[in-house]
């Protein structure tokens, strides 16, 4: 195997395409993903995070466009570049007859390298469990043992589907500390989430998608500065006749939104909106049931940046 | 860095591990047939001759008339024969007067009573010295081999390597599918041949307690003969089960779901069931037919295990029914190949 430069992308997209029938799930991508990066496509369901993915995986073909990873390409070196990617699908399901060590030990026969089957399974918290059935664990031990058969082979590049989609936040917590672990070693990663915490907390550089695009790219903080707003102060009012327009005209309101008596601002600073909006509520005598104030995330970037938000529920 | 597992044995591991542990599979592969089996050769088997249940009235005329082994007798008193007759106990009461004269109470009309009469007459007359002028003796026809459980054994063999054959590995192809397990085998460095093999091996490995848990319990508690040889009968079993395995691969090259596999799967093996000669002779099906049911695999492999056990053909004799199994598996396998989707 030829001896690859560090300089090179671990992975590089060019004009990637990829139609369904009338979809157009992949609608030219271009992406570079730097050695020992956590980089995160961020977007909501049918974005097209995952037929990107699977395009980079080798395990779904595109319609045009190019993939390079760590230096290779799949028409020509793709057994070697098997024994070097570590992947997670978004929705496998692991033989539940087998037992943890036994699953471990299947997928770990196929790398010519890599961690013992025992390391592994300490590495994914699982040595309780080695002996247990697949088919008895909780969700969040089904998802580490499938982090676990995507670590086997030490892989230099890894990518991660929606990793902790499903999970409770005590699990998703937990299976964040193991990515970050695993991000410790200098290695690449790419992930897909519509969780916006999970992108900011874990990813050095996001993407964000819709419609099979790339609609901006840059560190979380970057991306969240770059829409201008600090914070959100969200209330609920009772009461009727409310005009929120009046809203607009207070200092440091950059944005209104309203929609069945809950009412969303991008504010720039805090301390002199607030006190600014409570008193133009006391003015037109409407009564407030609910006020939050949180700081501008990834989600507020995606509505400013489309109008929507990640995750319709 | 530690030695790593050689792929094969682990995928090969996996496939008896996942059978193993499915209790139904388990059933439906060695208990039923089993179960079949006993209980088709137990309603079926040739009964041994009807012994008749009479009556004698005292203790020299019972031994006597005990020496013909299908009478069966018991002595009575007098009143106590004739309440047996009475009651049909037995079906016929002998009695010796004190001259030595013998008298038979039994009902004419009675086919057992007149068996009996005749049979105890005989012996009667034997005991007391009677010489035969014509000498005569028996050749019994219950030769084993001809009986009906003798032709089932090889049938339900036959039946239960294609079972086993095609939807062992259609199941859990579909089921790799469905769980986008196969996609994820396919995006590890597997080999996929060896996700192949893997279900060839596990399926001889197998076949050896099917074949001997099968045929040993025909020839051991049923006494079907084997003629040919145990390895002989091993070789003929492989390349049936292998040729149901080519078959299975081609039903589970594109299916997704379960029940797609397990329509496809009845439709190939129900018509086989029915024709093939399982529980009752294919020839009985029109001569139009024939070349059509002689084509079929599981026709081939049970005409070549009927010969091979219970006529004792060498294996060389039986090269048609060979060839048809080898054909079909080249067919299907090479097809199976050409369309099979590994996601
Ligand atoms: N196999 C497929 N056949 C048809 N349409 C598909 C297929 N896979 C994905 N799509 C469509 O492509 C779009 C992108 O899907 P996907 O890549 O799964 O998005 P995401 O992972 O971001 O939720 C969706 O509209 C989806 O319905
Ligand atoms: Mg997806």
């Amino acid at each position: 195997m030829s001896p690859v430069s560090n300089s090179t992308p671990a992975l590089r997209l060019r004009n990637l395409r990829k139609t369904y029938k009338d979809v157009v799930a992949v609608d030219g991508m271009d992406l570079e993903v730097r050695r020992g990066e956590c980089f995160g496509l961020l977007g909501p369901n049918g974005a097209g995070k995952t037929t990107t993915i699977e395009i980079c995986e080798g395990l779904t073909a595109a319609d045009a466009g190019e993939v390079e990873l760590l230096g290779m390409r799949w028409e020509t070196d793709e057994k070697a570049l098997r024994q070097k990617l570590g992947i997670q699908l978004q929705e496998t399901q692991l033989s539940d007859k087998l037992t943890v060590n036994e699953t471990v030990r299947l997928f770990a026969s196929f790398f010519h390298q890599g961690p013992s089957v025992h390391e592994v399974i300490a590495q994914a918290q699982l040595t309780e469990k080695r002996n247990a059935r697949v088919g008895g664990l909780s969700g969040g031990q089904k998802q580490r043992l499938a982090l676990g058969c995507a670590l086997v082979g030490d892989p230099e590049l890894l990518f991660l589907d929606e990793p902790t989609t499903g999970l409770d936040p005590q699990a998703r917590r937990q299976l964040w500390d193991l990515i970050e672990e695993f991000k410790a070693g200098g290695r690449t990663i790419l992930l897909t989430t519509h969780y916006m915490d999970e992108a900011e907390r874990l990813c050095d550089r996001v993407a964000i998608m819709d419609h099979g695009r790339v609609i901006a790219l840059a560190t979380p903080r970057e991306l969240i500065a770059s829409i201008g707003i600090e914070h959100i102060v969200e209330f609920s009012v009772s009461g009727s006749a409310f005009d929120a327009g009046a809203l607009h005209v207070i200092e440091g309101v950059r944005g209104v939104r309203h929609d069945n008596g809950s009412v969303q601002l991008q504010v720039t600073e805090l301390h002199r909106a607030v006190p600014a909006v409570l008193e133009e509520l006391t003015r037109s005598g409407v009564m407030l049931t609910e006020l939050r104030t949180h700081s501008a995330t990834l989600e507020d970037v995606f509505v400013t940046l489309t109008g929507r938000r990640l995750r319709d529920e | 860095m530690s030695r790593r597992d050689n792929p094969l044995i682990q995928l090969t591991l996996v496939r008896f591990r996942e059978f193993l542990r499915e209790p139904e599979a388990l059933f439906w592969v060695f208990v039923f047939p089993l179960v079949l089996a006993a209980g088709l050769g137990i309603a079926f088997r040739n009964r041994p001759p009807d012994v008749v249940k009479i009556g004698a009235v005292g203790a020299p005329l019972t031994k006597s008339l005990a020496a013909e082994k299908l009478l069966d007798v018991t002595q009575y008193s007098l009143p106590e024969g004739e309440q047996a007759l009475r009651t049909g106990k037995i079906a016929l009461l002998a009695e010796s007067s004190p001259q030595g004269q013998i008298a038979y109470h039994y009902d004419e009309t009675n086919p057992d009573g007149r068996t009996a009469r005749m049979l105890a007459d005989s012996a009667v007359q034997r005991a007391a010295g009677r010489a035969d002028p014509v000498a005569s003796s028996d050749r019994l026809v219950r030769e084993p081999g001809s009986r009906y459980i003798d032709f089932l054994i090889p049938g339900l063999l036959g039946m239960n390597l294609m079972g086993s054959g095609i939807w062992g590995l259609v199941f859990t192809i579909a089921d790799a599918r469905r769980k986008k397990l196969m996609k994820r085998l396919v995006a590890t460095p597997m080999p996929r041949s060896y996700y192949l093999l893997s279900f060839l091996l596990s399926r001889l490995g197998f076949l050896v307690v099917e074949v001997f848990v099968l045929a040993g319990f025909g020839v051991f508690f049923f006494h079907v003969p084997m003629r040919g040889s145990w390895v002989g009968l091993f070789l003929l079993c492989i390349v049936g089960s292998v040729s149901f395995s080519g078959i299975g691969l081609l039903i589970a090259s594109r299916v997704r779901t379960i029940e797609a596999a397990s329509g496809l799967t009845n439709l190939v093996m129900m018509p086989m069931w029915v024709v093939s000669g399982v529980f009752f002779s294919a020839s009985r099906f029109p001569d139009s037919v024939q070349p059509i049911i002689k084509a079929l695999p599981l026709t081939a492999l049970i005409d070549g295990l009927r010969a091979y056990m219970l006529q004792g053909e060498p294996l060389a004799h039986l090269a048609v029914e060979m060839a048809i199994l080898c054909g079909w598996l080249a067919v299907c396998f090479t097809l199976a190949l050409k369309i099979f989707r590994w996601r």
